[in-house]
């Protein structure tokens, strides 16, 4: 009688069979997308405008109705439409802030990792500190040290454009990306076939980006996602202060939105408060879950029986 | 032959795993005489470890274990856990195959070993220190009252494997099993971990299960052999009839893959190990047996007597092979 | 141990001064120290302003102007705030020790109860337990401070007395408005929100992380090697397991402050706490120099002084280090 095989599985498809695994993870997946969808889709998801009166007034404060689904503002605009483009408009900026972050995250990080040394050194003790610090003081404290300098808001924007925040968050968030894949490429660096290629006589960049990043992908997708999460929720928090972006013109973002909710507590109108918020959260708890799923199945770690 | 210390009758270990059932002792037989060392050999899936793991109630609980492990008389397998946590520790006590990490990095070496022995012995902490460096003392470590307030990380691995052999044996156990003691150590250290047990053994009349896949450690120190495949055993007796005059042809195998002296080449043995999801029926080394015959993978042979030693080869009395001088 | 300590201290003082002088920079690059304070004080006369600027070491040069203020700082020659002339000290004195009560109890339950919770969550990995635990804290990381404490507000607020006829916690200050002297029952229920806001944070964190770290120590063989020594289940897990699950818990301890102290000062502001993080708001929006250069201080030094008590706890908890 022969022995019978065991069908080998590359470690791409034992990942996505683990995160597959995590059904709250593909809950979320799904919710998720609906909303990205609707972002996507906007001008026929959403009802009105983003600056349009539902209605000749009286118009203000209207509590939700099959007029509006959520209720109106202040100046009786439909706030489901507008949640729907304040969406898009922060989902655009953790987007980007996000890339920006990872991809220099990523440099950094692999290049600190790799050489050690005084660099690494430096690289980390700062990142440290800055990262120790109450978040919300840096950001107001770095955002208006940065509006102050001509050059760089020429380059980037005023203090309440759409870039200035990206560029801010993106400030933040590669010190965080740049630990994790550090530590990755420290860990990767010691292994025997990173040894292999200097042997055969690889150059320091082309062990980066030949061997070091591919087999960081796991931990760079889970830095992605918790970098989205952080940029929206630094855009949230700088917005509800009132030092977020002000992208005139009657537009909004989520952050703005929520902003608004401080108010609604004197005064009692519930839903301006409400769905703002729990939209926000809807997307930073899917976020969360998908990005901890996604550290699980790239990172397996036995469960002691089961 | 004296009553067995440890007897363990029809041992059988299945793992309930994500791709199936993995049985990995499927019916063992084992006696412990008192005061003897018993080598277990065998290759890394045959189930060697598995079986004394279950009888010291450390496997995980996705194991199912059925079968009689009795120590002294008592019954380990389903006895409850405060019997169980009596007699671990104290009347057995294992000793693992990675020192380093088997201890614990954050506390000193001598307090570990007060914990096993104020664990099964009512005595002050004082006096249990003293016993730790005593201990210590026993398994060759110099200067040790000085290493006893030392951690794991200050120890070189011969001598964080004597550690642990000294905990192993604070409350004077019946019997010490020990999984591959030396398998994680250099070469040279091998012998005087083997050295320590030995001695362990003469002094304190302690039955030792020295589990290894090394013949060479089997042949320095073991009185008696159970080699074990595919989850069972296939051949069992006296070291010295063992290596004279094999009957298994796994172990015959097992033998002729050693190097020695005048060959010019290595015989490995042909095939590979069982898949333990799906064992074959019968003899679970028919399939890389060059004497197998039918009758071999028909239903799963027993250990019988032959000659001085118990086989389950069905053909030993055919393959019988000339005695070595 | 204590020469680990003592080094790992000395490099605090010459790092408090570095951080010190960029936010220094920072600062005056920022907020413009000069224009907030004749915005609030537009009938200053010109040696006034030229005292401000003295005061405040903001002298030409970043760097002298910079040891300049220094120099008054420790020497408590403190300017005062550009908003009615106040004294800074007083108030900052009380704002302090409001927000060190909110944070010690914040801190005290979060810690206690996530470190709880989050051992039982690994006990029984996927289990119901587990699982319920992970999902509550994974919400109450996704959930900032100022949501849940804008939405607690609403309720208790505006709801609350609609419902009930009376305010079971208050929704702002710390004593209702006209009380007068200590009367701790009042207090407590008046930190009771804000308290619980920062603590939801606290706990989920802190379950977490040690649910996943002593996950990690279960594992280990040094486990397997304590319970064949047939010990008790709960002196292994102690002794063995949570102890040595702590380590990392502890280090990432000492960062997560900073993320304790944002959340105080996001919750002061909406429920209008009269603490540090109150203070550091309104001043930053009126660009009061005097105001913030202590606070901020006061900030990094905390910070700095969390990291080296982290430091210092992980060497004492994990000798492996102490070889430094």
């Amino acid at each position: 009688m022969t022995n019978t095989v065991i069908p080998a599985m590359s470690p791409r498809q034992m990942a996505w069979r683990r995160f597959a695994g995590h059904k709250a993870a593909l809950v979320c997946s799904a919710i998720l997308g609906l909303l990205v969808l609707a972002v996507v889709l906007s001008p026929l998801t959403t009802r009105y405008g983003v600056n349009e009166s539902v209605k000749a007034p009286p118009n203000s404060y209207l509590p939700p109705s099959k007029l509006a689904w959520l209720g109106t503002d202040d100046i009786g605009r439909d706030l489901y439409s507008r949640l729907i483009y304040g969406t898009r408009v922060s989902l655009l900026i953790g987007l980007f802030s996000a890339f920006i972050s990872v991809f220099v995250g990523c440099v950094v990080g692999a290049v600190a990792g790799f050489r050690g040394g005084r660099f690494d050194d430096v690289i980390m003790r700062v990142t440290d500190l800055f990262l120790a610090f109450p978040f919300l003081v840096a950001l107001l404290v770095v955002r208006n040290m940065f509006g102050s300098i001509g050059w760089l808001t020429f380059i980037v924007g005023e203090v309440s454009s759409l870039r200035f925040i990206i560029f801010l968050l993106s400030f933040f968030g590669w010190m965080g990306v740049a630990r994790i894949v550090r530590g990755q490429v420290l860990a990767l660096k010691e292994r025997e076939f990173i040894e292999a290629a200097r042997a055969s006589g690889a150059s320091r960049s082309y062990i980066i980006k030949r061997h070091l990043i591919p087999n960081s992908i796991g931990p760079i997708m889970v830095a992605l996602t918790f970098s989205v999460v952080g940029a929206i929720s630094g855009e949230a928090t700088l917005s509800f202060f009132g030092y977020g972006p002000q992208p005139g013109a009657g537009a909004t973002s989520l952050g703005l939105l929520v902003g608004q909710a401080k108010g609604a507590v004197q005064t009692g109108f519930w839903w301006i408060a409400l769905f703002p918020c729990l939209v926000l959260v809807i997307i930073s708890l899917c976020i969360n879950f998908i990005g901890d799923a996604l550290r699980d199945a790239t990172d397996p770690r036995m469960d002691a029986g089961k | 032959m004296s009553e067995s210390v440890l007897k363990i009758r029809d041992l059988r270990v299945t793992f309930n795993t994500q791709l199936g059932e993995l049985r990995a002792v499927r019916g063992v037989d084992v006696d412990v005489t008192p005061g003897e060392i018993l080598g277990v050999v065998g290759e890394s899936g045959s189930g060697k470890s598995v079986s004394f793991l279950a009888a010291m109630g450390l496997l995980p609980k996705s194991a199912t274990i059925t079968g009689s492990v009795e120590l002294d008389g008592v019954e380990l397998i389903g006895a409850g856990r405060k019997a169980i946590r009596s007699v671990r520790g104290k009347s057995l006590a294992m000793v693992f195959q990675d020192p380093l990490s088997a201890l614990n990095p954050v506390h000193r070496v001598g307090d570990q070993i007060v914990e096993m022995i104020q664990s099964h012995q009512d005595m002050n902490t004082h006096d249990a220190e003293k016993k730790a460096v005593e201990l210590l003392e026993i398994v060759g470590i110099p200067q040790p009252d000085e290493r006893a307030l030392q951690y794991p990380h200050e120890f070189s691995g011969g001598m964080r494997q004597r550690v642990v052999i000294a905990m192993a044996i604070a409350n004077n156990p019946k019997v010490l099993i020990a999984d591959e003691p030396t398998t994680a150590l250099d070469v040279t250290v091998q012998a005087q971990i083997l050295e320590v047990i030995q001695r362990v053994q003469q002094t304190f009349g302690t039955a030792v299960v020295l589990i290894t896949h090394d013949l060479g450690v089997i042949a320095r120190v073991a009185d008696s052999v159970n080699v074990m495949y595919a989850g069972r055993n296939v051949e069992s007796g006296s070291v010295q009839s063992i290596f004279d005059h094999p009957s298994h042809p796994y172990t015959r195998g097992l033998l002729s893959s050693l190097p020695h002296e005048g060959i010019e080449r290595l015989h490995p043995i042909a095939g590979f190990p069982p898949n333990m999801l799906a064992p074959p029926s019968g003899c679970g080394f028919a399939p890389r047996c060059q004497h197998a015959i039918e009758a071999c993978s028909a239903e799963l042979p027993s250990l019988s007597p032959f000659e001085d030693l118990l086989t389950s080869c069905i053909r030993a009395d055919e393959l019988r092979v000339g005695r070595r001088s | 141990m204590f020469r680990f300590a003592l080094r790992r201290s000395a490099w605090a003082i010459p790092t408090l001064l570095l951080v010190t002088f960029l936010v220094y920079i920072a600062l005056r690059m920022g907020t413009d120290p000069l224009a907030s304070y004749m915005r609030s004080n537009p009938r200053a006369t010109r040696s006034k302003i030229a005292q401000y600027k003295e005061l405040n070491g903001l002298g030409s040069n970043y760097v002298t102007g910079y040891f300049s203020w220094l120099q008054n700082f420790v020497t408590f020659n403190w300017p005062n705030s550009i908003k009615g002339s106040r004294e800074v000290w007083p108030e900052l004195k009380d704002a302090i020790a409001n927000s060190a009560r909110l944070g010690i109890a914040a801190t005290t339950v979060g810690v206690s109860i996530g470190l709880t919770i989050g051992i039982f969550a690994a006990l029984r990995p996927g289990g119901k337990r587990d699982v319920a635990v992970n999902t509550a804290a994974f919400v109450g990381i996704s959930i900032p401070p100022y949501i849940s404490a804008i939405l607690l507000q609403l309720l208790f607020a505006v709801y609350w007395s609609k419902w009930f006829g009376n305010t079971l916690f208050p929704t702002s200050g710390v004593y209702p408005p006209g009380q007068d002297g200590f009367d701790l029952v009042l207090m407590l229920k008046h930190m009771a929100l804000p308290t619980f806001v920062v603590a939801i944070q606290v706990i989920a964190v802190y379950s977490r992380y040690m649910r996943s770290s002593l996950l990690d120590v279960l594992n280990s063989d040094y486990m397997r090697t304590a319970r064949s020594k047939g010990l008790s289940e709960f002196r292994i897990l102690m002794r063995h397991g949570v102890r040595n699950a702590l380590i990392p818990v502890i280090t990432i301890a000492a960062l997560d402050i900073g993320a304790i102290v944002g959340g105080l000062i996001i919750t002061e502001n909406i429920f209008d706490y009269p603490g540090t993080g109150k203070y550091f708001l309104s001043a930053f929006g009126n660009g009061d120099f005097p105001l913030l250069m202590p606070l901020m201080v006061i900030i990094v030094a905390s910070v700095l002084l969390f990291n080296l008590l982290a430091d210092i706890s992980y060497a004492i908890l994990d000798p492996r280090i102490r070889l430094d």
